[in-house]
């Protein structure tokens, strides 16, 4: 099925990267205009954090040992990802769970490794890109909520920007560490290690990790089939200082996943597997007074094969894998002028997606039945990032903007006459402008911290809703059709943010709302027949006239005695359409109360987490209420020191009570883990 | 600046070559020989004349077959133009015999190259065979023979042709005609005839052929977009758009309809009713 196209091929690979260089460097003059300007006295200013940004921090390198700050080392990506305050994961299993942020998936999202655009291979969403790193080659997580995310990409939602550990040139020698562990509930083994050597001029860090689980049982002891994996992950970075100025940096990532068990879907994957690559350049000073020039070069390439191959009792065998390559590139700049601190930013990538479907006739004697489910989608974008932070008197503004040229190139004749079943003068490319304005504020009263702030964005539909051919979902059980004619969803947003600190008691309220204008989401079509076979019906992806979205939360922290530490959060979310209909996966109230307390080489964490009922569901998507549930975890650790190592130990118990449930993330109500115990061993030689 | 020009002028030149492939489809490739491609499925040496049959398929099928006749002069190996020819098939079965729909024979661009199609209802079997009867003339004479020809199913076993008896009492002869179908919208076409009587088949024009396309492997999924066939009254054919949204078996459920919109065959697909007594097959 595979077909070269003179254009695709040319521009696939060598012809987007001397594209992408030349974008690289004609427009950078404004920027060196700017850098001419007489600037009568460079003033490096403090200027006050204003990003609603949260980092989940996943390993604290200058500790020796990572992960330690977590309650639960060498826990998934996923995980970590969980408990943070802003993310949430839709579950279609144990594995590969798929980042929400604002409510928001994928599509509304950019996911980035080190700021490198990837895009999963899966037609169903079981690969997002978290899933194609692990928590030992990462140092942590930058999230960044709505258009504060332009940066990345065009986005609605927000931006998470997953950071890869480093040793940045600094004089440890050699290093390493051997870490393991296990989890009683899905004998979950997990076994990494790192050796790193860093100095003053080269550094090089090496990482693996390796984890395979079986099935886990849902609280009350249920064994949910179909919820194993095993995969493994290993990376590389290196650094060479050319001169005390300039850095030549490089990174690499394997990550292959077999045998991964999706028990919320009709099917499983036997492989997902990425290969990930970058080259960037570092330098202080640039030309002028610019400074902090980075200019990184990417590649990377996804290979997801999903199969029923397990699964004892379907309508119909199949397979679908699916391919994803991407290649980009990206080189900012910095500049501190009197009062402002200016970054500039130009991206640009070229991604080929491409998947497909055959399905086997009962009958032998039958062909096999071959459809392309993404027709081999070519999209290239490149874009124009500006930013200004500008220092006021105990206040600050940061203002932003981007623009991006994003166009779609249907390679494959195939799957472009497949579509044109449904859109017969569908054309084979389109081009779109996305464009991103926003503004934050940010004041200080004495103690009291607030910011706010105003933006505008917009988004291309995604490949699977521009593209798409008969993908089908089993959480509303219809098949979806992708659309070529859909517009720009365009998101109008407003947030506030305001932090009060009261001696040992920490206040912080926090809130956006995005009015969301031809927002995206499939549509029933009843004349349209299904494909699959028990699916309802078929959908096709729409532009609503508009929906709106808001979250609030409440978040405390308070320091009860030296060694004692408790915070405290509170959430709610409310999504609805034009009509006011519910939008699906969205939040009820949520809240968790943790105690953490440390103390010496003694530590211990106390958590308290759950969710209202959710009365505002949508049935439309498949969803049905969810009922309220709270759950009770604990873990303890402790560190020993073992001549100049140091081993650090870890044990606790999730979901104490051992409770059945699911919450309103977990893809057709699959139940989620019942109790499990944990231990980790970590250690470090130094 | 010569560079330039010469990569003009190659621009120009490779303009050239791409406009002149979108050419019109003639059938006949423009060649020393004209039927170059095509299969020669029936040779009759008679009257000091080679008659020669072309087919794109193997040989004489069941369903409609194009079919392309040469007259050679076997004194000079010259082909024959400015011949009339007329042709009637007939079946002698073991009881009874008749003949099967086919169009008249004409000229194509070629002069030498005539064409026409017939619609074999069935296979010729041990007992029961085909005749082609075949009269031409040219240069002031007329001649005749008759040849015994071989007709088999489909290698593939699908349906392409319907013999059947509507609501009015009529006998008809409904065949598709070939197609190369695509995960696509294609262009169905076929051809329809009433039985006179045993030897006289004449074409109906003015109905519809309603088309519901399924597959039984998939549950009878259908495809969005078909549009019914409906007759063309300058080629005498029924065409219509017919959507696969996918490689593999296609039953191709039809309801004959007459000008006054009564069904005369077939039945709508429905829960309880997985497929109409009238249909198509496609596999690919």
């Amino acid at each position: 099925m595979k077909t070269i196209y003179p254009y695709g091929a040319w521009s696939g690979h060598l012809g987007n990267l001397i594209l992408a260089l030349c974008l690289g460097i004609i427009p950078l003059s404004p920027q060196k205009a700017q850098a001419q300007e007489p600037i009568l006295a460079p003033i490096i200013d403090s200027i006050l954090p204003i990003d609603l940004k949260e980092v989940i921090v996943i390993s604290s390198f200058n500790k020796g040992i990572e992960h330690k700050s977590q309650p639960k080392p060498l826990s998934t990506l996923d995980q970590y990802l969980e408990s943070s305050k802003k993310v949430s994961m839709v579950k279609r299993g144990a594995y590969a769970w798929d980042p929400m942020l604002n409510d928001m998936t994928s599509e509304r999202l950019s996911i980035t490794i080190d700021g490198m655009r990837i895009f999963g291979a899966c037609t169903d969403k079981m690969d997002p890109i978290t899933s194609y790193v692990d928590v030992s080659n990462l140092s942590d997580i930058q999230v960044e909520s709505g258009q504060q995310g332009a940066r990345h990409g065009n986005v609605i939602g927000g931006a998470l920007d997953m950071r890869l550990e480093k040793s940045d040139f600094r004089p440890l020698g050699w290093t390493g560490a051997v870490e393991t562990g296990y989890e009683s509930n899905n004998a979950a083994q997990i076994a990494g290690g790192e050796l790193n050597f860093s100095n003053q001029r080269f550094y090089v860090d090496m990482d693996l990790i390796y984890r395979k689980a079986d099935n886990y049982s849902a609280g009350g002891g249920e064994e949910v089939a179909f919820s194993q994996f095993e995969k493994y992950n290993l990376s590389t970075n290196a650094g060479y200082k050319v001169s005390e100025n300039q850095k030549l940096l490089a990174s690499f990532i394997f990550d292959e996943a077999r045998d991964v068990g999706y028990p919320a879907l009709p099917m499983d994957v036997s492989l997902a597997r990425a290969f990930i690559g970058s080259l960037s350049w570092l330098q202080d000073r640039f030309i002028g007074d610019l400074e902090n020039w980075e200019t990184k070069l990417y590649a990377n390439t996804i290979t997801h094969i999903m199969d029923d191959s397990q699964r004892p009792d379907v309508p119909i065998r199949m397979d679908m894998p699916g391919w994803s390559d991407t290649y980009g590139f990206y080189t900012q700049t910095e500049l501190a002028l009197d009062g402002h601190h200016l970054m500039g930013k130009l991206d640009g990538y070229y991604n080929r997606s491409q998947a497909e479907m055959t399905m086997y006739p009962n009958d032998p004697n039958e062909q096999d039945m071959f459809m392309l489910t993404w027709p081999d989608v070519r999209t290239l974008n490149s874009g124009i990032y500006l930013e200004d932070k500008i220092s006021l008197k105990e206040a600050s503004v940061k203002l932003s903007t981007r623009l991006a040229l994003q166009t779609f190139n249907v390679a494959d004749d195939f799957g472009l006459n497949s579509l044109r079943i449904f859109y017969p003068d569908m054309a084979q490319r389109q081009t779109r402008v996305l464009k991103s304005v926003s503004t934050h504020y940010h004041k200080q009263f004495k103690a009291l911290h607030l910011s706010g702030g105003f933006a505008y964005g917009d988004r291309a539909p995604s490949v699977s809703e521009g593209f798409g051919f008969y993908l089908f979902n089993s959480f509303d059980n219809h098949d979806y059709i992708g659309n070529p004619d859909l517009k720009n969803e365009k998101a109008l947003e407003a947030n506030f943010k305001m932090a009060l600190p009261i001696k040992n008691l920490n206040i912080a309220v926090e809130g956006n709302y995005f009015h969301t204008w031809d927002y995206i989401i499939g549509e029933i079509h009843p004349e349209l027949d299904v494909m699959t076979i028990g699916a309802d019906g078929v959908k096709v992806y729409t532009n609503l006239d508009h929906a709106n979205l808001y979250n609030v939360s409440l978040d405390m922290t308070y320091k009860l005695i030296s060694e004692l530490d408790w915070s405290g959060l509170v959430s709610y979310h409310r999504g609805t359409d034009q009509n006011g209909r519910n939008l699906p996966f969205i939040s009820p109230l949520a809240y968790s109360s943790r105690l953490t307390y440390g103390h010496g080489n003694f530590s211990g964490t106390l958590t308290l987490s759950g969710a209202l009922d959710q009365s505002d569901f949508s049935p439309d998507f498949g969803e049905d209420r969810t009922p309220a549930y709270t759950l009770l975890s604990l873990s303890l650790g402790k560190t020993f020191s073992i001549g100049g190592d140091t081993l650090y130990a870890k044990v606790g118990i999730e979901n104490i009570f051992d409770r059945y449930y699911s919450t309103y993330t977990d893809w057709n109500n699959i139940p989620r883990m019942g109790r499990n115990f944990f231990m980790t061993l970590s250690y470090a030689i130094n | 600046m010569k560079n330039i020009k010469s990569i003009f002028a190659l621009l120009v030149l490779s303009l050239g070559i791409v406009s002149c492939s979108d050419g019109t489809d003639d059938p006949l490739p423009v060649a020393d020989d004209p039927l170059e491609g095509f299969n020669l499925i029936g040779s009759f040496e008679t009257n000091g004349h080679a008659l020669e049959i072309y087919s794109e398929q193997e040989g004489f099928t069941t369903g409609y077959n194009e079919l392309f006749i040469r007259i050679k002069e076997l004194s000079t190996g010259n082909y024959v133009s400015d011949a009339t020819i007329h042709w009637n098939p007939v079946m002698h079965m073991t009881d009874k015999t008749h003949s099967c729909p086919r169009s008249e024979i004409s000229t194509t661009g070629e002069d030498t190259v005539y064409k026409g199609f017939i619609v074999f209802q069935m296979a010729s079997n041990d007992d029961e065979y085909w005749e082609l009867d075949l009269e031409y003339s040219f240069g002031g004479s007329t001649y005749t023979t008759t040849e015994q020809i071989t007709v088999n199913a489909p290698s593939d076993g699908k349906r392409t042709v319907n013999v059947f008896t509507g609501t009015d009492n009529v006998k008809y002869v409904l065949a598709m005609m070939p197609l190369t179908p695509e995960v696509a919208v294609n262009n169905l076409s076929a051809v329809l005839f009433k039985m006179e009587t045993m030897m006289s088949f004449p074409a109906v024009a003015d109905y519809t052929v309603a088309i519901d396309p399924r597959m039984p492997s998939m549950g009878n999924h259908s495809s969005p977009n078909n549009e019914d066939l409906l007759f063309d009254a300058d080629t005498g054919i029924y065409s219509g758009k017919l959507s696969l949204t996918m490689t593999g078996y296609w039953k191709i459920n039809l309801k004959l309809l007459n000008d006054q919109e009564d069904v005369l065959k077939g039945e709508d697909v429905t829960e309880e009713n997985e497929g109409s007594s009238l249909f198509f097959e496609i596999e690919f």
